[in-house]
């Protein structure tokens, strides 16, 4: 575990160093796409890097993550590996899932992630089963489940809730709430005033939390990770964010009020993380600077690789349909 | 060609979809539109088919909803066994599959199952299509599930008066109409079709006629067969395009009366080419016209595999215009054997 078991100074800069990484990507891949060097649909992160940071500083490399299409954040918390990503987004031979899955279904089981879903609420009842046979196995692993707020109003929620909270699975229900699925304003969609009541009606811890707050996320996410390793049972996690960037990337947001995007603006979590980094000493300016360089040199070498990586051999389409063979 | 029909108006898929919607709720009360995003303040639809619609005609007749699909199927099903004639949008065709329940179980079903009282007039609209590089869950056809299923009907434009025509009738249909767009076109235009266009279902057009060969087929491969009738005319190959508009029920007379006048048939289809709507039209076929056949039936698909992301492999998964081209030739030197 790279976080430390007391919150402080260290675990903050732990936080942040995945919150940085994730950042960085992001920003690079947004150019990426602007200037026409990357062709994907993408959806970006951008203000709910704290979210993933907070949580993933209490896993393993073999606990497990199901994520959704906005999961570059929660990949790159958990390990993905630059050089498979960025392959990846660029559908090559070299890429995570030999350029056949793409940006929506990465997929890297070394690193825990089991399941890249464009499907909403498709992740939830996975989640459940890579937590079912952990149990069944005996093994000390943790499932933690991402989606988003809207992803609440799927049948498959309340589905997997109801048997996470019958079975105590090990899992971690991790409702990223950014106030809008596609352009659908939360209380547009949903009566519930927030998404961790629900947890009561499956008799299921439901925590809500600042999700751009490091402590507080850092905080409620050790909590639910250490119940689900001792036996006690699932936790739905809402972590309260925004998402700044709209749906996908190029989306113009007409549909977001301009006081609420002003709002999330001030309350952007980055600055403000790294603001707590350096007054609490953990790092110098100078030492952020060097992170940063140091990320940035991993993802030139990364992006350089997917570039001069070959594109997949036409003879791969008939590949991975079936475990053995070809298919005919 | 009169100066009027030259200067015609043309319009795109997208505004025939949404001109079809606009009628309907206009002209009737009963009818109302449910789906994700689909109002103005949501932006009027993440394809913008619906917009301005909830401002003209109120949020109460269209309606958008949480991301529920089941339950935006279902409460469809429920408000059309009702009286009313629900249009429910289901923004992919791969969500269509969290709805299967719905779809499958009930509205297919519900007419034969209580003995003809009840019916279920529901429109599901949803669009697909590979090209885009949107990979395994958002780029499949899956029209040969619900035409496999007794009740459904299964409707796929492939020009936009059609599309508007087409979406009209399955509107007004007593039964349960799945109304496929092709994601990738929806913006090409064609000639506008006249206010209250309605095209009939379960009838299918001879889109351009032709005596050596009939190519059959739907939606998106439509105009690769009539760019390539055009093209072989020059050749001296005469091409019959037969576009099947409805796939279920399926017009198998016309289909029929085509091949029985060209005796040699290609089907055409976007979607993977095994346990296809391609075997079913080739199996009436050979079914029907056996004896008087000069060439086997040759189905042209896409390859059977889940939709790849890279461009190279997603390129290779897709039908080609260039395997309808060879299909055609392949029947026509059938004859010299003959
Ligand atoms: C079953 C299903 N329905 C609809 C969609 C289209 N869709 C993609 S993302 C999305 C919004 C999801 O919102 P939320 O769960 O809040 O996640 P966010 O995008 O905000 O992270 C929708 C409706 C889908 N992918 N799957
Ligand atoms: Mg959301």
């Amino acid at each position: 575990m790279s976080a430390s078991a007391e919150w402080g100074p260290a675990a903050l800069l732990a936080v942040y160093r995945k919150a940085l990484l994730i950042q960085l990507v992001d920003e690079r891949m947004r150019s990426l796409l602007v200037s026409g060097r990357l062709a994907a649909v993408y959806y970006s992160p951008r203000g709910q890097e704290i979210v993933s940071a907070g949580i993933a500083v209490h896993l393993k490399p073999s606990d497990y993550l199901v994520t959704t299409y906005r999961g570059i954040h929660d990949q790159l918390a958990k390990g993905m590996p630059l050089k498979l990503l960025c392959a990846e987004y660029y559908g090559k031979a070299t890429g995570a899932c030999k350029g056949k899955g793409g940006p929506m279904h990465i997929t890297h089981p070394a690193a825990g992630i089991m399941v890249t879903t464009g499907v909403v609420g498709g992740g939830l009842p996975i989640a459940n089963g890579l937590a079912l046979a952990a149990q069944l196995k005996g093994e000390d692993r943790v499932t933690v489940c991402c989606f988003g707020d809207g992803a609440s109003n799927i049948g498959a929620f309340h589905e997997s809730l109801n048997m996470a909270s019958l079975w105590k699975l090990p899992v971690i229900f991790l409702c990223q709430n950014n106030g809008y699925g596609e352009c659908t304003r939360y209380d547009k969609s949903t009566t519930a005033a927030h998404i961790a009541d629900r947890a009561a009606a499956y008799s299921m811890r439901g925590v809500r939390v600042d999700g751009n707050d490091p402590e507080a996320m850092w905080r409620a996410a050790g909590e639910a990770v250490e119940r689900a390793r001792k036996g006690e049972g699932p936790t739905l996690l809402e972590a309260n964010t925004f998402r700044f960037m709209g749906h996908y990337f190029g989306d113009p947001g007409a549909y977001i009020p301009k006081d609420e995007y002003a709002a999330a603006q001030a309350r952007d979590p980055m600055p403000a993380c790294r603001a707590a980094v350096l007054r609490s000493g953990a790092a110098s300016e100078a030492d952020l600077t060097a992170l940063e360089r140091e990320i940035n040199a991993e993802l030139d070498q990364a992006l350089a690789f997917a570039t001069e990586s070959a594109a997949p051999d036409v003879s791969e389409i008939d590949r991975d349909i079936y475990a053995s063979g070809v298919a005919a | 060609m009169s100066p009027a029909a030259t200067a015609q108006k043309t319009i795109s898929f997208t505004d025939a979809y949404r001109l079809a919607l606009d009628e309907a709720l206009g002209a009737d009360p009963t009818v109302f539109l449910l789906g994700e995003d689909i109002g103005d303040e949501e932006g009027g639809g993440v394809f913008k088919v619906t917009k301005g619609l909830s401002t003209k005609y109120g949020k109460h007749r269209v309606r958008t909803t949480p991301i529920s699909e089941e339950a935006i199927v279902g409460a469809a099903v429920g408000a059309a066994l009702a009286g009313m004639r629900p249009v429910a949008e289901i923004m992919l065709m791969n969500f269509v599959t969290v709805a299967m329940d719905q779809i499958v179980n009930h509205a297919a079903k519900l007419r034969f199952m209580s003995g003809g009282q009840t019916g279920v007039p529901i429109t599901i609209r949803t669009r697909t299509g590979a090209g885009a590089g949107t990979a395994g869950q958002h780029s499949d056809m899956l029209e040969a599930w619900f035409a496999h299923v007794a009740g459904m009907k299964v409707v796929v434009p492939s020009t936009p008066a059609d599309a508007m025509g087409l979406l009209t009738s399955c509107i007004f249909d007593d039964d349960p109409c799945l109304f496929i767009e092709d994601s990738l076109t929806r913006a090409l235009t064609g000639p506008a079709p006249p206010p209250g266009h309605r095209v009939p279902l379960g009838r299918a057009n001879v889109s351009h006629e032709g005596s050596d060969v009939s190519v059959i087929g739907y939606g998106r491969p439509i105009r690769d067969a009539l760019a390539l009738a055009e093209r072989l005319k020059g050749e001296g190959i005469s091409v019959e395009v037969v576009d099947l508009r409805t796939v279920s029920p399926l017009d198998t007379e016309t289909v029929l009366k085509s091949v029985a006048k060209t005796r040699r048939a290609v089907v055409v289809h976007e979607a993977p080419r095994s346990f296809g709507v391609g075997a079913e039209v080739t199996a009436r076929i050979q079914e029907h016209l056996y004896d008087s056949l000069a060439a086997p039936v040759l189905r042209v698909a896409s390859r059977d595999v889940p939709v790849p992301f890279a461009k190279v492999l997603e390129q290779e998964y897709l039908y080609k215009p260039a395997a309808i081209e060879a299909a055609i030739r392949r029947t026509l030197d059938s004859k010299a054997r003959r």
